[in-house]
């Protein structure tokens, strides 16, 4: 008798739910193959969507590796940097002192275009490996997750922690207990920035030069040879890849946040 | 039973560095086991300050408290309170019976003895079947009584209650109040009960405590002789309404430098 069975019922609304967006989605390419129809655009400015569907297929068998091999770094970059996100908002938020010195310091830090450091990184590590691509990515991922988690973690209503003190509960005990559940909402919002983030910052990363089994040298080298449709099917396997990391954090916060207000069953 | 000390304030003061606000001068009260003790008087005259005193959630500035002879802080340790607040402070990750085993899981408590005390608190506070639902999925009431058994779960010698039932609307309240003075009976506990409403102090209590404000002081002891078990009908005799009009009247008599809205929540 749990209260979040799905019903058919349920599931049949969440279908309907997406009704209009994929209507929105399938007219919006509707439209744009026939604006290039209609004005003559030409091919390097914008192709098809027809074309690239077709270099898509044509070339999956070197955009899909490519794309797995990205995929790799900006998981690496997005586990460490959420990891470390987290484990940096812990231990500031545990002294008080550490957070009044790196706060400001980090909020600074959370505005300034960390992608523009990725020829940096390409230098300090090796550019041809995974490595220097992970670390950007992580970067990336790390300030928004620490500067959430944060958040969370110092959002507990004292009430509850007076509730937990007269429990003579250890600070230990009211961080599991407590303020890490509390947190939690918290931390997958900025989980699933820092999953567009790390897929953005491996293959800009890439971009600025790479090995060439990665998607962003193989986006970049097709377009300086004019060949587009190749260019844009592989930002449509970043894309995708993109998606599919967002979406799996979702689902997973849909799975573990169950009592935060929009996942409530109604 | 009783006769025995369970809390003993000696010369309490608490000053508050914020402000420099005297909230507590020179507070003396000795509770005795099964006392049921409320703590009345206007807003800001301390009596959520003595309630954190009395459950070592803040120091005293001078005085001792002592709860089972022992003091308050290794009460606290010893797990020897329960605590209720306006509102009901639960988690809502967890379900309405994790929320009242907390306090057992915390106490190392093995999951078949936490299932059967959770399911007896269950009973008591009529919510047997609600034990897997949400908090989010209860009324502010029923919310309230998780609350009252998840304090109650561990059988704390002292339980404090901070306004209880002060967002709750008057019909719930008087449920309420029953039910709590029947859990009461049937545990022997002794309870510190801070209010704003005479009636409900006079109906409850053993004891009304009165306070006035700035700095913090008692104003005056009411001991209220009616007897239990009390009814609807309580409410009815005249002896009910002496005893609220001297609480009333002692209120007013220390409350002379009360500001006018300030009498005017106290005279209801
Ligand atoms: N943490 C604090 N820091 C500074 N001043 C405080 C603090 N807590 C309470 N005070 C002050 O102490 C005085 C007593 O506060 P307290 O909360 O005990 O009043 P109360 O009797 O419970 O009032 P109410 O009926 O409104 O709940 C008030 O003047 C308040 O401003
Ligand atoms: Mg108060």
């Amino acid at each position: 008798m749990s209260s979040y069975t799905i019903t058919p019922g349920s599931v049949g609304r969440q279908a309907r739910e997406w009704v209009p967006a994929i209507a929105v989605f399938v007219l919006a390419i509707a439209v744009w193959q026939g604006a290039i129809a209609a004005f003559h655009i030409q091919q390097f400015l914008l192709p098809k969507p027809t074309a690239i569907v077709s270099a898509f297929w044509d070339q999956r068998h070197t955009l899909w590796p490519a794309g797995w091999y990205t995929f790799k770094e900006a998981l690496g970059g997005f586990a460490l940097g959420s990891l470390g996100g987290i484990a940096a908002a812990t231990l500031i938020g545990r002294f008080r002192a550490l957070g009044n010195a790196l706060m400001p310091i980090a909020i600074a830090a959370n505005a300034i275009p960390i992608i523009a450091f990725a020829p940096i990184f390409n230098a300090w590590f090796d550019p041809l490996s995974p490595n220097s691509k992970m670390a950007i990515a992580g970067v990336l991922c790390f300030f928004p997750v620490m500067v959430n988690t944060l958040r969370g973690l110092t959002s507990v209503s004292p009430r509850q922690i007076e509730l937990m003190r007269s429990y003579a509960a250890s600070d230990l005990t009211i961080w599991r207990r407590v303020r890490f559940p509390t947190a939690l909402p918290f931390i997958f919002t900025a989980l699933k920035v820092a999953s567009v983030l790390a897929m953005i910052g491996a293959v800009v990363g890439e971009y600025f030069g790479g090995s060439y089994d990665a998607l962003g040298v193989l986006i970049r080298s097709k377009a300086q040879i004019l060949d587009f449709q190749t260019a844009w099917a592989g930002i449509l396997v970043a894309s995708l890849l993109g998606i599919a990391l967002y979406l799996a954090v979702a689902l997973t916060e849909r799975a573990v946040v169950r009592w935060a207000p929009e996942n409530r069953p109604s | 039973m009783t006769g025995v000390n369970v809390v003993e304030i000696q010369s309490v003061t608490k000053t508050f560095p914020a402000g420099n606000v005297t909230a507590l001068e020179n507070i003396d009260l000795t509770l005795t086991t099964g006392e049921f003790v409320s703590l009345i008087g206007p807003s800001g005259c301390g009596k959520s300050t003595l309630l954190r005193v009395i459950g070592d959630l803040i120091e005293p500035s001078a005085g001792t408290v002592t709860v089972n002879g022992k003091p308050a802080k290794q009460a606290r340790g010893d797990h020897d309170y329960g605590i209720v607040f306006q509102d009901s402070v639960l988690f809502d990750w967890r379900t309405v019976a994790k929320n009242i085993g907390l306090p057992l899981e915390l106490l190392g408590w093995d999951r078949a003895k936490r299932k059967q005390r959770v399911d007896e608190m269950l009973e008591l506070v009529e919510l047997g079947s609600f034990g897997e639902h949400y908090p989010w999925q209860l009324s502010g009431g029923m919310q309230q009584r998780v609350s009252i058994a998840r304090a109650l779960a561990f059988e704390p010698a002292l339980l404090l209650m901070d306004e209880p039932f002060g967002a709750l609307d008057e019909m719930t309240r008087e449920r309420l109040n029953l039910e709590l003075l029947s859990i009461w009976q049937k545990l022997a506990s002794t309870v510190v009960f801070v209010t704003h409403s005479i009636s409900e102090a006079v109906f409850l209590s053993t004891r009304v405590v009165v306070m006035s404000p700035r700095p913090g002081r008692i104003a005056g002891v009411v001991d209220i002789d009616l007897p239990y078990p009390r009814t609807v009908e309580t409410r009815e005799e005249p002896r009910y309404f002496a005893l609220v009009t001297e609480v009333r009247e002692l209120l007013r008599k220390r409350g002379e430098h009360l500001l006018p809205e300030e009498e005017a929540a106290l005279t209801e």
